[in-house]
């Protein structure tokens, strides 16, 4: 998976230029997503780039489930008890400023975790609005995100993979060479690099080299424009030059342009890039018979290029074969057989223990009350609640004639009224799994109901906060269409894409939302599955064509979703409804329904009212 | 150092729909959604370079207009002592960041004073020191529900109530709420997003020399921001006296009663819910009219500002694929001719 054919950097040599460019500027560069389960591989990779920077570099390590006040900063309480006086508590990005910050599990971090590391990427300090304090710290960080998730594109959330400009992929690696011809990117030289960097200039014509390949390519964001062009001058600075060339273009459109790629330029259209860059013909050769580009290509780049004359034509076409070269290989099979796929793991559900505690949730500030039965002491809260009280109970706590501010006494004092305990918001969030037939037998008349009603629904779902997910079975397997999101943009976009046709591999597809719903239980929502079928399954659970056996798998799937005793519904599609969905829905232990005219609207009325009501 | 907002390549209808927020803050918030990597956030913070000073009372915590009928209370004790005094302050653009707490958004007891000295005081939060300003929200749609529910609470009221730990303080906060946010983060609550006046949408610029354009200027603030600031900073102070320009016009400027006929058929047309739709879509109209020194605002005015006035108030219909722009263009095709 990392040996690449020729004409791409090789793996080694790409291994030790990342750490390299990155070493040379972390904050500009925002940082590299290191896909690698935890390995030796790993941990050389991280020692070189800790030798590649430069001593006393900060370097901290944020795990997983680290909380809001450590990761941002807050209030220091034992410092603030001890003090009489508020003591602020520097957070783990503002620790780390001017240092690199190592995202362990990157793949399983929140939305809101992301969402703080992107800022401090863009803007490059913490912005604390917090208990009390309201803080600016400086916090010029380079960010190293480990993904363990395999292979999922959209495990780690995208706000955050976004703002890292580099990539590696250690999977499979056992353990890296011992650098031979690396000698060149040492300490020292890194350190040149780092000097030389800031003056480095970059001609126009890489400038357009690297856009036109970023339109090519389907990269649409301006942060990759931009940081695609910062590598350029890295590597110009690590070679000892003052001016980008060439070749660091190409290295740029490798390291940071290849594996954001999100399609593949139009080969049939684009005749120069074939004939006249002998590189491009080492692309692996499938994109040459790509079907089609993807649904949602941009407007195609030659006509954006002919409307203004590239001042370096050539140029461009040395780094988008650079780039194509480097593609991964799994994204560029992908990009062959059509749109990005999606992830087949739903974010955040994974190997975690059932979390069905009581005190789970976001928290969402605090009431009063004391801590017990579970309950956490608030402490903040708490002590704002004894705080102004201070002076009178010291007078009141020290006997009459005593000094009030004799050392006896305890510095707070905190009475039982003054308790807080944490609120949590624990949402009775629904998840509504649609199984959809898009087998031949259904596709034709039921397909687009579906889909409408799918989307009805989701409209209706973001007021309550609830997610949908969509499952589609054809031929001869079942595919996570949509894992659960609240997105009405991303449930278009693949809804739109689902192809109708083919067997009926019903097993299949119940099974997928058995699995599904119970990865929705471990992440703390109710599911709720909706089977979209005519009940007549004609492929059986290993793929092999036939009635009898097919209808057997799929009622023991059936089986086993109802000793998972989720709310279910099975709509019957068929034009004229018979027993076989009936008794489908029976084995499942759900709720039947025959809607052989109903549209879109009607459906997703039914599907509603069988959901449990939402409860905050 | 800001990158300059004169200096962000294209993305005309964000640094419009910004620029009329700056020059009539009651058409009530901007939000911009769009792809990750458009320059959303990089627009906003520019913005506070541009506005020009505005007068505030002198010791007041939440510096109000000297001229304003609604004062906070301890400017009214003030005036009945005597003239308010004032001077120039920059027009506040206040972030809230992801992550804010409640008490610092709203205000609470002066922690400090209460532990030092045992003195119950209030401390301001971020919604008085953007009083009279912008309060700027990036990533809105992974704001927390219940600073949603407090903004939209403030935001229609124009005052902030603090009932907290005893304290009682009400304070006058109005300020134009600003937005960015990506959709495929997540849909933002119909609550809020009525919320805004003003909704655009960023894409990325497709053709090549203007990605190139994107490029190169940022490089170059990178590698010198003094240098580039200074080379963009007549830019900067043109959009600024033309915004002072266009405040001091504001008034001046006649809306026809054809134009509010246009305007009410438009958002009949289009079936947007309430009035708020027509009063932004008015509004627009007569800044952009105010921003290119026209007299009379004209169908014209409408037309240009109409997307972004209404985009966000449609109602949703999942099964028609065109978005809500699509919608709008059409309906301003069919009423104005093509």
């Amino acid at each position: 998976m990392t040996e690449r054919p020729t004409g791409a950097i090789p793996a080694a040599l790409m291994r030790a230029l990342v750490a390299a460019v990155f070493a040379v500027d972390p904050v500009g560069l925002g940082g590299v997503l290191v896909r690698s389960a935890a390995g030796t591989a790993r941990d050389q990779w991280l020692q070189r780039l800790r030798d590649a920077l430069p001593d006393g570099t900060p370097w901290r390590r944020i795990p997983l489930a680290i909380h809001e006040d450590r990761l941002l900063g807050g209030l220091d309480l034992s410092a603030t008890l001890h003090a009489g006086r508020p003591v602020p508590l520097r957070g783990v990005l503002a620790e780390a400023d001017g240092g690199i910050v190592l995202l362990a599990m990157a793949e399983r971090t929140g939305a809101a975790t992301a969402a703080h590391l992107g800022a401090v990427l863009d803007w490059h300090e913490v912005a604390l609005e917090r208990h009390g304090l309201g803080v600016r710290s400086p916090a010029r960080i380079g960010v190293v995100a480990l993904d363990e998730g395999g292979d999922d594109d959209d495990a780690v959330p995208g706000a955050l993979t976004e703002r890292l400009a580099l990539r590696i992929d250690l999977n499979g690696v056992r353990a890296l060479d011992e650098p031979q011809d690396l000698g060149e990117w040492g300490a020292p030289q890194i350190e040149q690099a780092r000097r030389r960097y800031a003056g480095v200039r970059v001609p126009d014509e890489v400038v357009h080299g690297l856009c036109a390949t970023a339109a090519a390519l389907g990269v649409d964001s301006a942060r990759a424009w931009i940081m695609a062009c910062r590598v350029a001058r890295a590597a110009a600075a690590l070679d000892g030059r003052d001016e980008v060339h060439a070749g660091d273009a190409e290295v740029a459109a490798a390291l940071v342009l290849a594996p954001r790629a999100t399609q593949l330029p139009d080969v049939a259209t684009d005749e120069p890039v074939r004939d006249e860059s002998p590189p491009a013909a080492e692309a692996p050769p499938t994109d040459l018979d790509a079907p089609a580009r993807p649904a949602e290509s941009s407007p195609d780049p030659d006509d954006a290029d002919s409307a203004s004359p590239p001042p370096g034509g050539a140029l461009d076409d040395v780094v988008l074969a650079a780039a194509l070269a480097s593609v991964p290989a799994g994204l560029l099979a992908a990009l062959v057989h059509g749109a990005v796929r999606r992830s087949r793991v739903p974010p955040g559900a994974g190997a975690g223990a059932r979390r069905q505690a009581p005190q789970r949730g976001r928290p969402v500030g605090a009431r009063p009350g004391e801590p017990r039965g579970g309950s956490r002491l608030h402490l903040m809260e708490t002590l704002r609640a004894a705080a102004p009280w201070q002076r009178l109970r010291q007078r009141t706590a020290s006997p009459p004639g005593a000094t009030p501010a004799s050392a006896s006494g305890p510095r707070i004092h905190v009475r039982r009224e003054d308790f807080h305990v944490w609120r949590f918001q624990q949402r009775a969030q629904t998840t509504t799994i649609f199984v959809v037939d898009a087998s031949g037998s259904s596709a034709l008349n039921r397909l687009a109901e579906a889909k409408g009603a799918v989307e009805l629904l989701l409209a209706d779902c973001y007021v309550r906060r609830d997610s949908v997910a969509v499952i589609a079975f054809r031929g001869t397997q079942a595919q996570l269409l949509l894992p659960p999101t609240r997105s009405l943009v991303r449930a278009k976009r693949s809804l739109a894409g689902l192809p109708g046709g083919g067997g009926t591999p019903l097993a299949a597809g119940l099974e997928a939302a058995s699995d599904l719903a119970a990865a929705v239980m471990r992440r703390g929502a109710t599911p709720v599955i909706v089977v979209l079928t005519d009940g007549r399954a004609n492929v059986s659970r290993d793929g092999r064509p036939g009635r009898a056996q097919a209808g057997a798998d799929a009622l023991a799937a059936a089986g086993r979703m109802r000793a998972q005793a989720h709310a279910s519904l099975l709509l019957d599609t068929s034009p004229q409804p018979q027993d076989s969905a009936r008794v489908l829905a029976e084995a499942m232990g759900a709720r039947y329904l025959a809607l052989p005219h109903a549209g879109a609207a009607a459906m997703s009325q039914v599907v509603r009212a069988a959901s449990p009501a939402p409860s905050r | 150092m800001v990158f300059p907002f004169s200096a962000i390549v294209g993305q005309d209808d964000m640094k419009l729909a910004i620029l009329i927020a700056a020059i009539d803050p009651s058409v009530g918030g901007v939000l911009v959604f769009g792809d990750r990597g458009t320059g959303k956030s990089t627009a906003v913070r520019a913005l506070a370079a541009l506005l020009p000073a505005m007068r505030a009372v002198v010791g007041c915590r939440y510096h109000c207009d000297p001229n304003a009928s609604v004062l906070c209370d301890e400017c009214q004790a003030r005036r009945t002592r005597g003239a308010l005094k004032s001077h120039a302050v920059p027009v506040p653009v206040v972030d809230l960041p992801l992550g804010a707490t409640e008490d610092r958004v709203v205000g609470a007891l002066d922690l400090e004073r209460a532990l030092t000295q045992g003195v119950k005081a209030f401390e301001p939060g971020l919604l008085a020191r953007a009083h009279r300003g912008f309060l700027y929200v990036d990533e809105v749609n992974l704001l927390e529900d219940h600073l949603v529910d407090l903004l939209i609470d403030v935001a229609a009221s124009g005052q902030n109530v603090v009932e907290r730990e005893g304290l009682s303080v009400r304070h006058p906060a109005r300020f134009v709420l600003v937005g960015s946010g990506n959709p495929e983060e997540g849909e933002l609550r119909p609550q809020l997003l009525d919320r805004f006046g003003l909704s655009v949408e960023v894409r990325t610029p497709q053709d090549i020399a203007s990605r190139v354009e994107v490029v190169k200027r940022r490089d170059a603030f990178e590698r010198d921001p003094a240098a580039f600031t200074a080379r963009w900073s007549k830019d900067e102070a043109r959009v600024r006296r033309q915004i002072v320009a266009a405040r001091g016009r504001l008034g001046e400027v006649r809306v026809p009663d054809a134009v509010l006929e246009s305007a009410a058929r438009l958002c009949m047309s289009l079936g947007t819910d309430g009035l708020r739709g027509e009063l932004t879509l008015i509004r627009a109209a007569r800044a952009l009219a105010a921003w290119q020194d026209d007299a009379v605002t004209s169908d014209e005015h409408l037309k240009r500002v109409a997307a972004a006035a209404l985009r966000h108030r449609l109602r949703r219909n999942p099964l028609d694929d065109s978005g809500s722009g699509v919608r709008i263009e059409r309906a301003v095709a069919e009423q104005f001719g093509a």
